[in-house]
């Protein structure tokens, strides 16, 4: 544990872009590539989420935190239009999202994992991710049963693509073995993979440290730091291991019962004696008990 | 060196299966080992395969449910015949007007495809299952009382009577209400049937290994991540569906224009579910599993004719063995096992 503390990195200073959002200094008058502004949904009479505001900048990695069941997955529902939004605008890339769907919002960029990991079984690890190479490639139907030159030409370019991607984690030597069968901690990564695989310019992660021991968080730590150079994208992630969350994130953003109750910098947060009462606790050995991704099957 | 993938074994395979089954049962044929009725199912029991091999796409590998598939063999069927009957003259050669006859009823059951899917594959949830046993039974009905005729002067159509067509005298009546279709000639061979049935596993094979084919697949095993993945998921629905309901309007001309006549009642919901017992039988998204389990179970009651009392009895058995042999992984272990170990006594 100290070893990862150890690797926390000299803090960012975030500035206040038009308010309510903040981003570090350094991307000050850059365009936000997501912007959502007041959103919120309900579920029959219960308000899972209201009134979030979140502005996001090229490579910037924040961290939304927050209680079981304060609403940080249904965010990233609302994020994706899982789940569409009863209130409240999403901007991707400058864009109105209204009347978007899923597959729409993946295509104008932005990509996700899940916290109840959705691979797809069945099929192999490297299909799991040319799927997410879909629409990089454009042959028709045709071309595949006919398997003319662009068939053999683009299929060649995702397998080498494909990859590519995997060798972010590693995972070249699993290419072939279906994904179900993978141990846990490889579904997480490979999701990372498959959704990067989009090509998006926002990524969003639900707890990809989950069932992860300490080496291995500490390796993904590490890995999504440089996912974030290498891209330049901007990453959004849930975590309730608070090393990984303070060791890496610029900003952070908690929610407490649908609502952001504060954000800020790691140490501004680790300050606020109300996300200390909220979430933190007095004593920071709590989190532990706290037993993330092992929540029922509502969690999309 | 090239490595052959998993998948193009997995298609030699099936291609091999059909052509040494095409080699065994011309060799029994010649040699007259077989009876007569066995002999008036090798086209039928090609049409089976090909259906089979066509609600596979939509069952295994779409992930979706088709209960009326007789519905397209049936719209191909009648297709079939009326262009068969209708060219008569004009394409005096049998083979060419054969290919005429079930590319027409792979096009027109295609299009009902369409009109099926396009408001039932974007719900989310089982509705095609609903639809296509109506569709099913509608196509039944709507046959049960068309009468079509051709004449010089082109096609006649009615929903009254044969009467009412107004055909010149010289006309002939294709279609003859719930009589059927009558004086059809027979211009299906089994080398066209097993021609279909390679034609069908090269379009299915090389399809579920495509861009395509791995959207399908996707969108069966987790359709909110394939759709988080860009995949729009009614087109590729869209792909498959319409795809297997092409090749089973292309079985049911093939079918139809095996004989004398055809009935609309054919192609009922016993029909349907006959072919999903192919399918399931011959295990979910296997398509060597469908070939088999369509041609055994097309032979078996046949061969157990001579066995009258004991007929339904035998075949109920085999349809447990069989279930279980393709579903069960220590079973199919097993029958694995004792393959491999002959191999090896051989290569020994
Ligand atoms: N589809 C739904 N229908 C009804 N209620 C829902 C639905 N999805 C989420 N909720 C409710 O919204 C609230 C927020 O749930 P959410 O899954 O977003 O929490 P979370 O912050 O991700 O928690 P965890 O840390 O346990 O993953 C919960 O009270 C949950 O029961
Ligand atoms: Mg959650």
């Amino acid at each position: 544990m100290t070893e990862i503390k150890a690797k926390k990195k000299q803090e960012v200073k975030l500035v206040s872009v038009p308010s309510p959002y903040i981003v570090p200094e350094r991307n000050a008058g850059e365009p936000l590539v997501l912007e959502a502004t007041h959103l919120g949904i309900d579920f029959g009479g219960l308000t899972a989420v209201d009134d979030f505001n979140l502005g996001m900048s090229k490579n910037e990695i924040t961290g939304l935190i927050g209680p079981n069941g304060a609403g940080k997955t249904t965010v990233f529902n609302l994020l994706t239009k899982v789940y569409q939004q009863t209130r409240g605008t999403i901007f991707l890339g400058g864009k109105d999202t209204i009347g978007m769907s899923t597959t729409q919002m993946n295509r104008a960029g932005i990509a996700r994992t899940f916290q109840n990991i959705r691979l797809f079984d069945s099929l192999s690890v490297e299909d799991n991710v040319k799927i997410g190479l879909h629409n990089s490639i454009d042959y028709g139907m045709w071309q595949g049963v006919f398997r003319t030159p662009a068939y053999r030409k683009q299929e060649k370019q995702a397998h080498e693509k494909a990859m590519e991607l995997l060798s972010i984690f590693d995972m070249q030597d699993e290419a072939n073995v279906p994904a179900g069968s993978l141990p846990y901690g490889a579904q997480r990564r490979l999701e990372i993979v498959r959704a990067l695989a989009t090509e998006p310019k926002v990524l969003l992660l639900d707890e990809p440290a989950a069932g992860m021991n300490p080496s291995e968080t500490s390796e993904l730590m590490d890995t999504i730091s440089k996912i974030r150079d290498d891209f330049g994208i901007a990453i959004l992630l849930i975590e309730h291991d608070m090393n990984l969350v303070m060791g890496i994130c610029e900003g952070i953003v908690v929610l407490n019962f649908g609502r952001i109750i504060a954000k800020g910098t790691p140490s501004e947060i680790q300050n606020n004696p109300v996300v200390v009462e909220a979430y933190l606790g007095k004593n920071k050995e709590n989190k532990e008990e706290k037993n993330p991704g092992k929540k029922g099957g509502k969690n999309r | 060196m090239k490595k052959l993938s998993k998948h193009s074994i997995k298609g030699f395979i099936n291609y091999g299966l059909v052509i040494v089954l095409y080699i065994i049962f011309q060799i029994l044929a010649s040699a007259k080992v077989l009876t007569n009725s066995l002999q008036g199912l090798l086209v039928p029991i090609c049409a089976y395969v090909v259906m089979a091999l066509a609600l596979n796409l939509v069952v295994g590998f779409s992930g979706e449910l088709s209960l009326g598939h007789a519905g397209f063999m049936s719209v191909g069927a009648f297709t079939g015949v009326i262009i068969a009957s209708s060219l008569k003259n004009l394409v005096p050669f049998g083979p060419a007007r054969l290919i005429l006859a079930i590319a027409g009823g792979a096009v027109l059951a295609a299009i009902a495809g369409v009109l099926i899917g396009v408001p039932v594959l974007r719900l989310r949830g089982d509705y095609l299952a609903i639809v296509t046993l109506a569709f099913g039974e509608i196509i039944k009905n709507i046959m049960n009382c068309m009468y079509i005729g051709v004449d010089s002067r082109g096609l006649h159509f009615s929903i009254t009577d044969e009467a009412s067509m107004g055909l010149e005298p010289g006309g002939t009546t294709i279609i003859n209400g719930p009589m059927g279709a009558l004086g059809i000639t027979k211009i299906s061979s089994f080398l066209a049937g097993i021609i279909l049935i390679v034609i069908t596993l090269f379009i299915i094979q090389n399809l579920v290994n495509s861009r395509a084919g791995r959207a399908i697949a996707g969108i069966r095993d987790n359709r909110i991540a394939a759709e988080a993945c860009g995949i729009p998921v009614t087109k590729y629905k869209m792909m498959a569906f319409v795809t297997s309901s092409a090749l089973a309007g292309a079985a049911g001309a093939l079918y139809a224009l095996n004989y004398s006549t055809v009935v609309p009642k054919k192609f009922d919901f016993n029909t349907s579910i006959l072919i999903l017992v192919f399918v399931v039988l011959g295990g979910i998204g296997n398509l060597t599993g469908s070939i088999i389990a369509a041609i055994i179970l097309t032979v078996l009651p046949e061969v157990l004719r001579q066995f009258q009392d004991y007929r339904m009895l035998v075949y109920a058995i085999v349809l447990i063995l069989v279930m279980i042999i393709t579903n069960n992984e220590k079973a199919s272990a097993f029958i694995k096992g004792l393959f491999s170990k002959k191999a090896k006594k051989e290569a020994a």
